[in-house]
């Protein structure tokens, strides 16, 4: 794409640090076609929303970034992820690809752990073996997903026990353990109550800092209070990507992103 | 309000008679087994003490114990599932955790299936011409418990895999996602919690190994022996096969005799699977999600 055309709205004199550069990416499930020619960018410390009806392609494009299709052997992909400056297809070592990006996904996953150990898990996967190390890390991530206060005081119990809600904070307590530099948040609000979601998100923000979040959302408005840059996906093609703030107020290029965002959709 | 029209009473009808019809059946499944135990312990109780399992048999086996089956029936037992279980297991563990859905696999499932339906006689012959003659173990407790664990081999693998997809695949994909390797995550996460199912798996199948008959037959189990194995390349007596001797083909035999076997041999049997089924809620318990 030629540099001074990008539909991002890039100023041309802002360096940009891609962390992700996604092109020409196609995702098929044996001849059914998820995503089409997908060509975007992610930045390094960005929260890069995406957006769309259901159906759009959006889970299948966050599984094309840290090579989940492995787990579905009909999904197939084309075209390239590059992650870091590199392929991902290229990775031999595929679990050191996954160790630096972490999954949220909209069905909270407590595994039948306690809640000390399903967060401590990554680590202990990466060799984290020291006491001290691991409760540091345990506590940081379990306070960080607005979990600690509610578990502090039953580490031992079955991390599957708890709650729905508190299973997907504990879900992204876990995510965010490994350590990422990428994370992928698909609908994670789904099971969570409106409070809860406001506490996560405000750490979503400062996340933002430290960590690159991808982050998938039926919840229009909440792409809008996180995302810098937003992604509009519609049945597997990405009809608009732009700095979130513009896509809402409308200086869109296609109309169906508008329509979309202000609810007047199908 | 409501009125209960004549298809509402027909459906209750229809209902309360299908009740019914599986309650009659159910106890009708019940019947058989409580006959079985009532004539076992009716007949053979009284032939049981500790003297009957803890002496020889005497007298051309028309008097005295069965201490010999008892522990031969234990060998063949122990030596079969040292070795059917971890092949089996890891068969299993192989087959769901690492193989792709190709048709390798779809044959290799299908020959497990058949393995599991050749009647028992089959694999005796098969034992004595593999384990027996071939290798020239002998007629030897590692001939039969070998011949054993073939039999039970596609049991134990079709249980143990079951139990391994009971394990909801969210558990093992949040798991990879982590940056866990399949190993890693059959140790902390698969394992842990199919492991019940599993040895509900193995633990039946030892009642089912010790009941055989056939399999040992030919392979290692003898018809007297006086005296108790010494390692597994001795052949041995067995709680099934003295069954069939003293019930069959020593004249004389007082009733009580085979009677106690019996007795005792599904004695056995229920006192394990009693320890399976003790074992697994004990596991439950623990159990997770």
């Amino acid at each position: 794409m030629p540099a001074d055309d990008t539909p991002d709205g890039t100023a041309l004199d802002t360096p940009v640090d891609t962390l992700v550069s996604v092109e020409g990416l196609g995702i098929r499930y044996g001849s059914e076609w998820a995503l089409r020619d997908v060509t975007l960018d992610i930045r390094r410390h960005e929260i890069f929303g995406i957006i769309g009806p259901a159906n759009a392609g959006k889970t299948s494009f966050l599984r094309a970034l840290n090579r989940m299709d492995e787990f579905t052997p009909s999904m197939h992909i084309e075209g390239s992820v590059v992650f870091g400056g590199r392929d991902v297809s290229s990775w031999r070592n595929v679990y050191a690809l996954r160790r630096r990006i972490g999954v949220v996904f909209p069905l909270p996953v407590g595994l039948p752990l306690s809640v000390y150990d399903n967060v401590a898990l990554a680590p202990r996967l990466a060799g984290v073996r020291h006491k001290d190390d691991l409760d540091e890390i345990v506590e940081r991530c379990l306070r960080r997903a607005a979990l600690w206060d509610e578990v502090r005081d039953r580490l031992d119990s079955l991390g599957s026990l708890l709650s729905g809600g508190q299973q997907q904070r504990l879900t992204i307590a876990r995510a965010l353990s490994q350590d990422p530099e990428l994370l992928l948040l698909d609908e994670f609000s789904i099971a969570v109550d409106p409070v809860t979601t406001m506490r996560i998100e405000d750490v979503l923000k400062e996340l933002r800092e430290e960590i690159t979040i991808v982050l998938v959302t039926n919840l229009v408005q909440q792409a809008r209070r996180l995302a810098d840059r937003t992604a509009f996906f519609l049945s597997g093609e990405c009809v608009e990507l732009a700095p979130t703030e513009q896509l809402f107020s409308g200086e869109v290029r296609d109309r169906r992103t508008t329509d979309y965002v202000e609810g007047r959709f199908g | 309000m409501f009125e209960t029209t004549a298809l509402n009473r027909r459906n209750e009808r229809v209902q309360h008679a299908f009740r019914l019809l599986f309650g009659l059946m159910t106890v009708v499944l019940i019947v058989p087994v409580v006959l079985i135990l009532g004539v076992l312990i009716w007949k053979g109780g009284p032939a049981l003490s500790i003297d009957f399992l803890f002496t020889d048999p005497r007298n051309g086996m028309t008097e005295g114990g069965i201490l010999p089956a008892l522990i031969g029936t234990v060998w063949l037992v122990t030596v079969a599932l040292l070795a059917s279980v971890p092949v089996g297991v890891a068969a299993a563990l192989y087959l769901s955790e690492y193989a792709s859905d190709n048709w390798l696999t779809r044959i290799i499932n299908l020959a497990i299936i058949n393995l599991a339906g050749v009647p028992s006689i089959v694999h005796a012959l098969f034992g004595l011409g593999a384990f027996v003659l071939f290798f020239g173990f002998g007629t030897s407790i590692l001939s039969a418990s070998l011949t054993l664990a073939v039999m039970t081999l596609p049991v134990v693998i079709v249980s143990t895999r079951e139990s391994l997809q009971a394990v909801p695949l969210a558990f093992r994909e949040a798991c990879w996602n982590m940056g866990a390797t399949r190993w890693q995550t059959i140790r902390r996460v698969v394992l842990p919690n199919s492991v019940s199912g599993i040895l509900t798996g193995v633990i039946l199948e030892v009642s089912r190994t010790a009941g055989e008959t056939a399999p040992i037959m030919f392979t290692g189990a003898a018809f007297f022996l006086p005296f108790l194995p010494q390692s597994v390349f001795d052949q041995t007596m067995a709680m099934s096969l003295h069954l069939f001797v003293v019930s069959t083909q020593v004249p004389d035999v007082p009733e009580h005799l085979p009677y106690g076997v019996a007795l005792t041999l599904i004695g056995m049997v229920l006192v394990m699977n009693a320890a399976s089924i003790a074992f697994r809620t004990y596991l439950r318990q623990r159990r997770k999600w």
